[in-house]
C-alpha cells in the first residue's frame, strides 16, 4: 500500500487529495469534492502528462528575432520533461519559421514532435 | 490632422479584439497604435500553454493565441502603426503620437478605445531594505529575456510573490537549468492559479512559503543573497524566523498595475480599487466616446476574458460612432456591492443600454468558502449562484439579461451581494 498526496487543479478550491495505491492500481481516492477531482487524481498517479513549452535559437531572421517559441504537439509523460528540454538544447533553425513547423521530430523518443508556436520571418 | 472614426491605443490582445469587433460592427475606418515592433503585446513572451480554452476550445500558447487575432486584423486590412508611441490624448479626442517615419503627428478620432494593458509593480513600491545591486528583475522582464532575447538572467533564483508570471518563470528558469530555491508570498494564500502552483512548483519540488517575505537583500554589484522571514497577520516580519538564501537573481512577481497615464492626462475618472477607468455598461469611461477594455481597465487572469471584454468595447464604440456621437439621456444606476466584492466592472449600468446580455466582473477581497453570489434588482433577487470557494486570484462574473431588466421598468437599485450559501 502506497499513499500519494495531490493538490487538485480542477478549480480554485484546490482539494488536497489522498490516493491509495497497490501494485500500481488505484485503490482509493479521498479528499476530492467532485468527480473531476477523482478523474484528475487517477490520471495524475497512473499516467501524469504535460505539454512542454520552450524556445530555440533561429538564424537569418529579417526582423532580428533570435528565438522562436515551441511546444510538444501533444502532452508527453511528465517524467520526460527534462529529456525533451535536453533534446532541443543547442538547436538552431533557419528562418522563416511558421507555426506548426517541426523543430525536432520525435523529441526525446516520446513519439511526439516539438513544433514552432510562432511565425518568425 | 488625419481623421479616423475609431483609434485603438495599444495592439495587445484587448486592442486586437476591439479592432476586429468594431470593424465587424460596420466601422471600417479603424486605426491601431502600438508602441512595440509587432502586434500581440505581452502574449508574445508568454510561450507557455493554457490560452484560449474558452475562446477557441483548445489549449494554445500565447504567441499562437495572438496570431489568431493578428490574422483577423490583417484579413480585414485594419490599419495599424507599429513602433508608435502615443504621447497625449486630449478630451476632444485628439491623439498626439510619434514614430520614426511620421515624426510627431496628431489624429482626430470620433471614438477612442483604451487598451494599453498593465505593467508590473517594481521593487521601489515594496520598500525592501538592503542594497540595490544588479540581478533583481520583475518576473516579466526575466520572461522577456529568456523567451525573446534568449538570455538567462541567472542561475540561483529566489522569487518574491506568487503571481502567475512568477510561477511560470519558476518553471521556465528550472527547465533552462537554473536552481529556483524558494517562492516567498507575503499573503497567507497565493495570488496565482492552482494549476500553476501544481505544474510550475510542485512538479519541480520548488517550495512555496506563504506568509513570508524578503527582509534583506545582500550584494553590492550583483545580488549575492537575500533573507526571507515569516510575517504576522499585519504582514510585519517575525523576529527569529529569518532564513538566508544564497542567490544571484531575485525575481519579483508582486502585482500588476493598469497603465493609465494617458487616461489620467485626458481627464478620465479612475477607480481607486482597480486603478483603471470607471466605466458604465458600455465600457465607456467618464468621457463620452472613450472606451476601455482589458488589463488597462482591471487586471484579468485569463486572456480569453480580455478578448471577450474588448469585443464588447469595440462593438459599443462602433455603435457610438454610428449614432454620430449623439448619446441618449443616460440613466446610470451605480452597482452597489456588499459582503465581499471589492469592485465591479462596469461600475454603473443604464438598463436601456445593457444589451441582451451583460457580464459584470468583480474580485473578492479574501478567500471565501461556501458562499453564494446574488444580484438584486431593487428588492428582487435575479441571480443566485453557489460558490464553494472564491479567491482574490480568480475573477468572478455574473450574467445579467435583458429579460431581468425588462421586469423592472423603474429600476432604482442594482446590488451584487455575497451571502451565505
Amino acid at each position: 500500500m502506497e499513499k500519494r498526496n495531490l493538490t487538485c487543479i480542477g478549480c480554485p478550491l484546490g482539494c488536497q487529495i489522498e490516493v491509495t495505491m497497490e501494485d500500481g492500481n488505484v485503490m482509493k481516492v479521498l479528499g476530492n469534492t467532485c468527480a473531476r477531482g477523482d478523474a484528475y487524481a487517477r490520471k495524475e498517479v497512473t499516467n501524469p502528462t504535460r505539454i512542454v513549452t520552450s524556445s530555440v535559437r533561429v538564424f537569418g531572421s529579417k526582423t532580428g528575432a533570435v528565438t522562436v517559441s515551441c511546444k510538444t504537439k501533444s502532452d508527453i509523460p511528465k517524467s520526460k520533461i527534462f529529456d525533451c528540454i535536453r533534446d532541443i538544447t543547442g538547436i538552431s533553425v533557419p528562418c522563416p519559421v511558421r507555426i506548426g513547423d517541426v523543430i525536432k521530430a520525435d523529441v526525446a523518443g516520446t513519439g511526439v514532435d516539438m513544433v514552432a508556436t510562432k511565425d518568425v520571418d | 490632422m488625419k481623421n479616423y472614426d475609431i483609434v485603438i491605443i495599444g495592439g495587445g490582445p484587448a486592442g486586437l479584439a476591439a479592432a476586429v469587433a468594431a470593424f465587424d460592427a460596420g466601422q471600417k475606418n479603424v486605426l491601431i497604435l502600438e508602441r512595440d515592433s509587432c502586434l500581440g503585446g505581452i502574449l508574445n513572451q508568454c510561450i507557455h500553454n493554457g490560452f484560449g480554452l474558452h475562446t477557441f476550445k483548445e489549449e494554445l500558447t500565447g504567441p499562437e493565441y495572438a496570431t489568431r487575432f493578428i490574422e483577423q486584423v490583417t484579413e480585414r486590412k485594419i490599419e495599424y502603426k507599429l513602433n508608435t508611441m502615443v504621447m497625449d490624448l486630449s478630451p476632444e479626442k485628439v491623439i498626439t503620437a510619434m514614430n520614426r517615419e511620421d515624426g510627431l503627428f496628431e489624429i482626430q478620432a470620433k471614438a477612442i478605445i483604451l487598451t494599453m494593458g498593465c505593467r508590473e509593480r517594481s521593487r521601489g513600491a515594496l520598500n525592501i531594505p538592503g542594497f540595490r545591486p544588479a540581478g533583481i528583475y520583475s518576473a516579466g522582464t526575466a520572461q522577456r529575456l529568456v523567451n525573446i532575447e534568449g538570455y538567462m538572467p541567472g542561475r540561483q533564483v529566489v522569487i518574491l510573490g506568487s503571481g502567475d508570471i512568477g510561477l511560470i518563470m519558476a518553471r521556465r528558469m528550472t527547465l533552462e537549468g537554473a536552481k529556483v530555491k524558494v517562492v516567498a508570498e507575503i499573503m497567507p494564500y497565493s495570488g496565482g492559479l492552482k494549476r500553476n502552483i501544481v505544474q510550475c512548483l510542485d512538479d519541480f519540488g520548488i517550495p512555496l512559503k506563504l506568509a513570508h517575505t524578503v527582509v534583506d537583500i545582500e550584494g553590492k554589484e550583483r545580488i549575492t543573497g537575500c533573507t526571507i522571514a515569516a510575517v504576522d497577520e499585519h504582514m510585519k516580519p517575525i523576529p527569529g524566523t529569518e532564513e538566508h538564501y544564497d542567490c544571484d537573481t531575485l525575481l519579483l512577481s508582486v502585482g500588476l498595475i493598469p497603465e493609465n497615464e494617458l487616461s489620467r492626462g485626458m481627464g478620465v475618472a479612475l477607480n481607486r480599487v482597480t486603478n483603471g477607468p470607471t466605466v458604465n455598461e458600455s465600457l465607456e469611461t467618464s468621457i463620452p466616446g472613450v472606451f476601455a477594455a482589458g488589463n488597462v481597465l482591471h487586471v484579468h487572469d485569463l486572456v480569453d476574458f480580455v478578448s471577450e471584454e474588448a469585443e464588447a468595447a469595440g462593438r459599443n464604440a462602433a455603435a457610438y460612432v454610428a449614432a454620430g456621437g449623439e448619446e441618449t439621456e443616460l440613466n446610470e444606476i451605480p452597482v452597489e456591492i456588499e459582503g465581499g466584492p471589492r469592485y465591479t466592472v462596469p461600475a454603473t449600468i443604464d438598463p436601456k443600454r445593457a444589451g441582451d446580455k451583460l457580464t459584470v466582473r468583480f474580485r473578492v477581497g479574501g478567500v471565501m468558502k461556501k458562499k453564494s453570489v446574488n444580484v438584486y434588482l431593487d428588492d428582487e433577487r435575479v441571480v443566485h449562484r453557489k460558490r464553494p470557494v472564491m479567491a482574490p486570484g480568480e475573477m468572478e462574473e455574473v450574467l445579467l439579461t435583458r429579460a431581468m431588466f425588462d421586469k423592472h421598468p423603474d429600476l432604482k437599485s442594482i446590488k451584487i451581494k455575497v451571502e451565505e450559501e
